[in-house]
């Protein structure tokens, strides 16, 4: 997103983090806990036009994007969840959600079906 | 009632031997397989291993029958999801969390978990409640009834001081409990006079807190 031109800040609760981004960074990064909402504001909420929330834990992911739509109406949350159940029931309450773990399963089911078996 | 209870730590394993002998059936459902194995020992089937997030771990822990689901783990995400997930999706009438950080409070409420406990914020009353010198502390929220109950130091400067209770303009939706005085609680009532280093209890809805704080404490 920053190569193409946005803006873009990431929060990260892992200070070392930074590292694993380019040395050329051209966007902001905040060391914290992106459910504190001080950190969050920091980090320039109020103003996103997106917010995207890809944490490695789910539920984290699932509150911090409710916190992002409903209390900072941020009108485009995309939110990281890896659990199908969990992702399928906030994706109907009108979450933007990412499965990656069904996008996983559609991708090598199609790579199955696709190939004409044996005896074809 | 079928109570089922998420988190298996100090919280949850004493709630769930109380909640028994009180009667009632509980499940406790703890993810950590050694602090499983060891509440499976004293509680045998009652307690399940899982993710309690993980919507097969409820529903095969009977989530749609359940009557009450507390979620007491030590991770306020977790708390927050099982009880949205027991609320929105499966209909369980009454759902409590425990909020263990209190600076998530905020995030209980606005995604409408409405009965919430938290230690540290209670803790943090009571402790202020022995301090000699503090301004109001917040003693018990009644959340679902919207009242809570206060407690406040009359200072010297307080509008109230030397003041009967009877003359004081309390908000409407306000009672004074009761004053204590060197160590001493008695009811509050029209007859009470207060004085300099009184320690007065009320009981209010949230809303008017203002408006009695700018009674009884100075601007």
């Amino acid at each position: 997103m920053a190569s193409d031109g946005h803006d873009v800040t990431v929060i990260d609760e892992d200070g070392e983090a930074l590292q694993r981004l380019a040395d050329s960074w051209p966007g902001r990064f905040i060391h914290g806990h992106g459910l504190d909402t001080t950190v969050l504001v920091e980090g320039g909420i109020e103003t996103a036009d997106s917010v995207v929330v890809s944490t490695d834990g789910d539920n984290t992911n699932i509150v911090i994007a409710q916190v992002a739509r409903t209390r900072f109406g941020c009108p485009c949350v995309v939110v990281r969840v890896l659990d199908p159940g969990r992702a399928a029931f906030y994706a109907a309450q009108g979450l933007q959600t990412v499965c990656p773990t069904s996008g996983a399963i559609d991708v090598v089911t199609e790579a199955i079906c696709a190939t004409p078996g044996r005896s074809a | 009632m079928y109570i089922l209870i998420v988190g298996g730590g100090k919280v949850g394993s004493n709630l769930t031997s109380t909640l028994m002998h009180m009667g009632h059936e509980v499940t406790l459902i703890e993810g950590e397989r050694e602090r499983y194995a060891l509440l499976e020992e004293r509680f045998e089937h009652v307690v399940r291993p899982g993710d309690a997030t993980e919507l097969f771990v409820l529903e095969r822990a009977g989530i749609e029958r359940a009557d009450l689901v507390v979620a007491v783990t030590g991770d306020d995400e977790d708390n927050i999801i099982v009880c949205q997930v027991a609320k929105e999706k499966y209909g369980v009438p009454k759902v409590i969390a425990r909020v263990n950080d209190p600076r998530n409070q905020q995030h209980f409420d606005m995604i409408g978990i409405t009965l919430t406990v938290s230690a540290t914020a209670t803790i943090l009353a009571l402790i202020e409640h022995e301090l000699p010198q503090h301004e109001l502390v917040t003693l018990i929220d009644l959340k679902r009834e919207n009242l809570e109950i206060v407690e406040f130091a009359i200072g010297s400067e307080s509008p109230a001081a030397g003041k009967f209770v009877r003359e004081l303009s309390l908000p409407n939706r306000s009672r004074l409990i009761s004053v204590t005085r060197d160590g001493r609680a008695e009811i509050a009532i029209g007859d009470t006079k207060l004085a300099p280093g009184d320690l007065v209890m009320a009981i209010l809805e949230p809303d008017v807190e203002d408006e009695l704080k700018s009674q009884l404490m100075p601007a």
